[in-house]
């Protein structure tokens, strides 16, 4: 029986899954996207063929997605990763659901009925605001490593603490004055994710549950209570969430 | 594998566009440096009847600026104007086109090796569209040193009433007078009489060749019409205009009775509200044709069908006809307007452009779509975009989009 592969280039980092007919995941991969999409897309996918066991002949189907769809030589066709995001969130909560995916660069929230039609979406205006990027200047600014910024935001004891101004470079002097007032770098280390979910609310009504995906949920454990609150919804994080979108190019793959 | 893109099948009138509008800048050239005849400049939406009832040659900025647009010349003088204080947040045809003069740069010399705009011998607005074309006007007012006057139009308004039309007409009297001064003779109603008749022919013609798209397929798209209504922008109330939209109409009435598409195997048709995106015509374009869908209708391209046109009764019937447009109305009368579009040409989504810096044609801006998709039940996408300065422009961030939409149509 074919295996099929969904890769997904997001500005970021490139994510690959191979699922059988059945589309039980069998296999995934990872990398930086970095300025080689074509090379990335095709060591996400070596990683998810390693971790099957399979070799690439046993691949009936590939279907790339993201900002790098375009670069993906071995994929026989493209979809956009707002069909993606919503095929593969639907796969895993199969109702009516706000999808809302946070990436490196831009974010999209999708609305999909319970039959899994999609049924509008929106993406970021042009600027950091509301993205990954925004958190990586953010914890920049605070000078600590990125992957240290979700520890910290956990550690927030007010919650009062708020970024006023979306817009990256007026937050930053924001926050130079806030430390300069000598408030602690945990509090606005929250208040950061908390203007990063304040602009999905302001992407797209949501009144359903949402399932959130893409790297900056999967990263950040404390973004889901922040989004559930902001939003005042439900809301699901899956496990893999930074996959979701070659999950949903895989399924597509396999003609589901 | 993707299949391979359909080509975009030209128009043959095309070529005796380019010829027209090639003669209309060439006489306006002249024009400008024989000191017997006198140039007018004025606004798309203006009163440009008035002026060729008094023998002015009459410019239009906005084409100028839309030129620099589409050439991809207007992101690099945007900056210049910004730079002495004309903000990045107001029109940027404005902004180009100042920021291009005030380099000594036009694309009319490229194009026809004309050296500079024509000298106006006055400037003549109405704010019927907007408030920038009448600061955009007193600056090069201010730099002739020439007389820039105007007529002062009613916004948003729900039906267009008899005091309405008697202020403007009133308007438009005054104006005349003003411009028998400055013409060196008083209006010559016949004349005037005859611009209008030919004006509302090429009005009646121009809706006619729009309302082809309404066939199945289409056999013309919105990014055709943006380039084929020039010369009912510049060239209406003249005889070449009604003589160019004659033979248009005719090889678009065969194309459709020939079944011949515009967009090959035509799969959605879609509306465009909003401004073009000048610079990204063509890739827009390309775009739609691979998605195998047609971009048929717009608000922007009926911006110049002016059905109230009545050389009978001329100052009032225009003073109706540029108030009646889409753009000066409220927007329970544009919705039901849009919704009529739909109807007509059986459109399955809109696209909104909303373009950063034309305020006054981004009409998404008060709810509009939501409203739009609850009456109709038909989806809609907003592109954030501007109609001359690329760098409020993600093509990326539009392509994908306008992408995802499609493929939403096609879910269905
Ligand atoms: S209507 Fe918009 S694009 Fe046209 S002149 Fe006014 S502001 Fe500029």
């Amino acid at each position: 029986m074919p295996l099929f592969a969904g890769v997904d280039v997001g500005s970021s980092a490139t994510k690959a899954v191979l699922v059988d007919e059945h589309l039980r995941v069998l296999g995934r991969g990872t990398g930086d996207s970095g300025a080689d999409f074509a090379g990335a897309a095709e060591s996400a996918f070596e990683q998810a063929l390693g971790q099957a066991g399979v070799t690439r002949d046993i691949i009936g189907y590939v279907v790339s997605t993201g900002y790098g769809r375009g670069n993906v030589a071995f994929a026989n066709a493209q979809r956009t990763e707002i069909h993606c995001h919503a095929k593969g969130a639907f796969h895993l909560f199969p109702r009516a659901i706000t999808v809302v995916d946070i990436g490196g660069q831009d974010n999209k929230i999708i609305q999909v009925d319970r039959r899994g039609r999609r049924l509008d979406f929106a993406m970021n205006r042009k600027c950091a605001a509301g993205t990954g990027s925004f958190l990586e200047e953010i914890a920049h600014r605070l000078r600590i490593p990125l992957q240290d910024l979700s520890g910290m935001a956990s550690r927030s004891t007010d919650v009062t603490v708020s970024i006023g101004s979306y817009c990256t470079v007026f937050a930053q002097t924001e926050i130079l004055a806030k430390i300069r007032a000598g408030i602690k770098r945990e509090d606005l280390a929250r208040a950061a994710m908390v203007s990063v979910a304040r602009r999905v609310l302001e992407t797209l009504a949501v009144s359903n549950e949402v399932v959130a995906t893409g790297g900056v949920v999967a990263h950040n454990p404390p973004m889901k209570e922040i989004l559930s609150e902001i939003l005042g919804v439900v809301v699901h994080v899956p496990p893999h969430a930074q996959h979701v979108g070659a999950l949903g190019a895989a399924i597509t793959a396999a003609g589901k | 594998m993707s299949e391979p893109i359909p080509r975009a099948r030209p128009i043959a009138a095309a070529r005796l566009m380019k010829r027209v509008m090639a003669d209309h800048f060439l006489r306006l050239d002249e024009a400008a440096r024989d000191p017997s005849r006198k140039v007018a400049w004025c606004n798309s939406v203006g009163p440009g009847e008035l002026l060729h009832g008094f023998g002015f040659e009459v410019y239009y900025p906005e084409n100028h600026s839309a030129i620099l647009g589409a050439t991809r010349k207007a992101t690099e003088y945007i900056p210049y104007a910004n730079a002495r204080g004309y903000s990045p947040e107001i029109c940027s045809y404005l902004t180009a086109d100042i920021g291009a003069f005030m380099k000594g740069f036009t694309p009319l010399k490229k194009a026809y090796g004309i050296e500079a705009v024509p000298r106006p011998d006055v400037l003549v607005y109405n704010t019927n569209q907007c408030r920038d074309v009448q600061d955009w006007f007193r600056w090069y007012g201010r730099h002739f040193g020439v007389p820039c006057i105007g007529v002062h139009t009613h916004r948003n308004i729900d039906e267009v009433t008899d005091t309405h039309v008697a202020s403007i007409s009133g308007q438009f009297q005054e104006l005349a007078r003003d411009l028998a001064g400055i013409a060196g003779h008083s209006l010559d109603m016949d004349r005037f009489r005859d611009v209008v008749r030919l004006s509302a022919r090429c009005s009646q013609l121009w809706e006619q060749v729009l309302r082809t798209a309404m066939a199945r397929p289409s056999p013309l798209t919105f990014f055709d019409g943006t380039i084929h209504m020039g010369p009912a922008v510049v060239l209406r109330g003249t005889k070449v205009a009604v003589d160019y939209y004659e033979t248009l109409l005719q090889e678009l009435r065969s194309r459709v009775s020939d079944g011949v598409a515009a967009v090959e195997g035509e799969r959605f048709r879609l509306y465009w509200e909003g401004m073009p995106i000048w610079g990204k015509l063509r890739s827009l374009s390309e775009q739609f044709l691979g998605l195998r869908s047609c971009v048929l209708a717009s608000t922007y391209c009926n911006s110049w069908i002016f059905n109230q046109l009545d050389p009978d009764d001329p100052f009032d019937s225009m003073a109706r006809a540029y108030t009646e447009l889409f753009i000066v109305r409220s927007d329970p009368v544009k919705e039901q307007y849009i919704s009529r579009m739909c109807a007509d040409f059986q459109v399955d989504g809109i696209i909104y452009h909303d373009a950063r810096t034309c305020p006054n044609n981004s009409n998404n801006r008060y709810g509009m779509p939501g409203r739009l998709a609850d009456r109709l039940g038909i989806p809609y996408l907003t592109i954030d975009g501007d109609l001359n300065d690329l760098r409020l422009y993600s093509e990326e961030q539009a392509r994908t989009s306008i992408e995802a939409f499609i493929e939403q149509l096609d879910q269905d």
